[in-house]
């Protein structure tokens, strides 16, 4: 099979372009039969053995859609130009087929998993083009923006290069910001014992610092008892596992719990962010042979709901703007919480129009599962892939798009800019902040 | 000739037909112990609700999306599966071989069943052609087997009405059925044997693990 050329191929990116000089066949051939006889057994069989071609699967997946219901977008078309082919010719292949796999399951595929709703069989082709990102990046060949994301987790555990200061001075600057508004709010470091720690991801402390100082206040304001770490170990974003190099991803996520651990928290809170509450609740423990996570974690949405519904947090106000919902993959898909985001949103908006397709069945950002990650070469093909998002979001005729993940975040910002929607994207922590009961002054 | 198919061919045919399916869900049960995550995530409970959503027509959107095909998958499905069970002439054969019997299709209404399931094979056949994706991921093997499947149920018509050489085609409606009967564990067909595993494992993931629905 020859692959066929799309203006996708012709992307400069030298993560794929340069690397692929140093394979050799003997490698490839190595590490293909390593990833599908040694790591993988049982449920790749299985799906391969299973997988009718009925094509069922394609209108699940917005890559395929928005790009006109071109074929090779389609989630089993996917998995045939790459694992397949990778099966059959039992790893002899050149590095220009690694380079064009890794295109593929790189930045037209973000492991979204709709489209195992959308097959009879269940068969998880986001599995299966992590098994190619697997592939990829023990062969060394991975985008470059998202090989240096990975490289940031292993110096720093972060995504992002914070160093440790960095960190500490942005959580002082926050607390100062946030006291601006309510002179008693404190974010506690390195308090043991205490209830919950808060996790967030490199994001925060490096461009939405603001989200922090927020969350400080909505802690105070429900008496929350909490703390976060002022060494490594406060983010769990992981794209390691989304580069394939689950090696660093353990790592990350081990450290994450290990510090957790360290503090003697009863349980963590997980900001705002879909893949950290993924690596963190999922693929880490997965990785390390752990079943469940060793100490319980919620997402802030389970946390805003509890808040709400209990009266330990009243609205004063309602958010007057017209708003909709960007539900995300790895919490509404992968944990879901579409019920309680919907329940949260209702009580702080006056006016709410839903999407449609919505809550599991809602389209992915196409930024997640580290597409946004792969960079500027990338950001085109992955404007096009999501035309269906822009569509569906357009239909709602809100104003303001609420979705409590970061990658949701990014993505549908450039949605927005590039389809010239005219829409603003939120996290809930920005309107529930502006909305909330705050606790009086005098109370200290 | 004809002696050898009525007998000892339906014999090896089921003795493949079983030991293979024996042999494959062996074999994907003794891996599965190697994977990290299949077992400690198999819930009973939600694994056979996602079973039933997908076995009852129109239970999962995807289905709803795409009446036509649905329709014409399910009754593909039902009458490849029931009429060869109830056909009276197979359970005839079974009579007087080991004097069990049990109830049967009316003749009218086997003929409509059997006439269903060509016309549904042909339909998948011009699907592969006709849309893009399907015939992007179709190899030379998904066409044998539409073959394959496809052929019992045209020599069962051809023997009905009489056309042709009654005996030959009695013949070749004999190692068309045992051949059909012996490829299901070790082709595409595995489906069958293969779709409660996969799908109660989806539905243990989406459900049990992420108190999300599958369907
Ligand atoms: C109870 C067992 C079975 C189940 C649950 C099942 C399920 C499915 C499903 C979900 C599909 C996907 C496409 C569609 O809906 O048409 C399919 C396709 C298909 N099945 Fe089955 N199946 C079963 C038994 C069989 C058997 C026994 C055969 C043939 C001997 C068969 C032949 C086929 C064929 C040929 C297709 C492909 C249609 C195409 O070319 O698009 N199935 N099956
Ligand atoms: S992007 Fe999502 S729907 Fe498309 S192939 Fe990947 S996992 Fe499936
Ligand atoms: S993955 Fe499922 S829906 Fe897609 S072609 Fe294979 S069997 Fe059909």
């Amino acid at each position: 099979m020859k692959f066929k050329k799309t203006p996708e191929s012709l992307v400069k990116d030298p993560g794929l372009d340069e690397t692929i000089k140093n394979l050799t066949p003997e490698r490839i051939v190595q590490v293909v039969n390593r990833v599908l006889t040694k790591e993988n057994s049982a449920r790749l069989q299985a799906y391969l053995d299973t997988c009718v071609h009925c094509g069922l699967c394609a209108d699940a997946c917005h890559t395929y859609v928005s790009r006109d219901k071109d074929p090779l977008f389609a989630p089993v078309s996917k998995v045939r130009q790459t694992l397949w082919e990778l099966v059959r010719r039992k790893g002899n292949v050149d590095g220009e087929f690694i380079r064009n796999a890794a295109r593929i399951a790189f930045t037209e595929c973000g492991v979204c998993r709709r489209c195992s709703m959308y097959c009879p069989f269940g068969i998880d082709m986001a599995y299966l083009l992590l098994i190619v990102r697997r592939i990829c990046s023990l062969l060394g060949v991975v985008p470059v923006y998202l090989q240096d994301t990975t490289n940031s987790h292993s110096v720093t555990s972060n995504q992002m290069w914070v160093q440790q200061d960095e960190w500490i001075d942005t959580l002082q600057w926050q607390e100062e910001e946030a006291q601006a508004e309510l002179s008693t709010v404190r974010i506690p470091l390195e308090k043991e014992g205490a209830d919950v720690m808060y996790s967030v991801i490199a994001p925060e402390p490096k461009i939405l610092a603001q989200l922090l100082g927020n969350m400080a206040i909505i802690f105070k304001a429900a008496g929350e008892d909490w703390t976060m770490p002022a060494t490594d170990g406060w983010d769990n974003s992981n794209m390691a596992m989304y580069s394939g190099d689950f090696e660093i991803m353990g790592r990350v996520e081990r450290l994450h719990w290990e510090t957790a651990a360290r503090l003697k928290v009863k349980k963590i809170i997980m900001g705002e962010c879909g893949h950290a509450f993924r690596g963190a609740v999922y693929d880490g423990p997965r990785w390390l042979s752990w079943q469940y996570p060793p100490i319980p974690m919620i997402h802030a949405i389970e946390y805003y709901y509890d808040l709400i519904s209990s009266g330990r947090i009243k609205i004063k106000q309602k958010y007057q703007e017209h708003v909709t919902i960007q539900d995300p993959c790895n919490t509404v898909r992968g944990r879901g919480l579409g019920d309680k985001l919907r329940y949260i949103v209702d009580a702080l908006c006056e006016k709410f129009t839903d999407v449609d397709p919505k809550q599991e069945h809602n389209y992915c950002c196409a930024a997640g599962g580290g597409v946004i990650n792969c960079g500027p070469p990338w950001k085109r093909s992955r404007m096009l892939s999501n035309r269906v998002k822009a569509e569906q979001l357009g239909k709602t005729g809100a104003d303001v798009i609420i979705t409590p993940c970061h990658n949701c975040h990014s993505g549908i910002e450039d949605i927005i800019g590039f389809y010239n929607l005219g829409m603003h994207v939120k996290f809930i922590n920005e309107i529930l902040v502006e909305c909330m009961e705050k606790p009086e002054e005098s109370e200290g | 000739m004809y002696e050898f198919s009525r007998g000892p061919l339906v014999w090896i045919a089921f003795i493949v037909l079983i030991g293979g399916t024996i042999y494959r869900v062996a074999k994907i049960y003794r891996d599965s112990k190697k994977e990290r995550v299949v077992h400690p995530y198999m819930s009973l409970s939600h694994g056979m609700r996602s079973i039933a959503h997908w076995l009852v027509p129109f239970g999962a959107r995807n289905m709803r999306m795409r009446p036509v095909f649905t329709v014409m998958s399910f009754l593909f499905h039902i009458c490849l599966l029931l009429t060869p069970i109830f056909l009276l002439g197979h359970v005839m054969l079974f009579e007087q071989s080991w004097g069990i019997s049990w109830w049967t299709l009316p003749d009218g209404l086997a003929n409509v069943m059997t006439i269903l399931v060509v016309v549904a094979v042909t339909v998948f056949a011009l699907r592969r052609l006709a849309h893009p994706v399907v015939r992007f991921v179709t190899k030379t093997s998904d066409w044998v087997l539409l073959v394959i499947v496809a052929a019992p149920f045209v020599t069962g018509l051809l023997a009905y009405y009489q056309v042709f050489d009654y005996r030959t085609v009695m013949i070749l409606h004999m190692w068309s059925g045992a051949l059909w009967l012996m490829v299901i564990p070790f082709t595409r067909i595995v489906h069958m044997i293969f779709f409660p595993l996969t799908r109660a494992y989806m539905g243990s993931e989406f459900g049990h693990v992420r108190s999300a629905r599958d369907w």
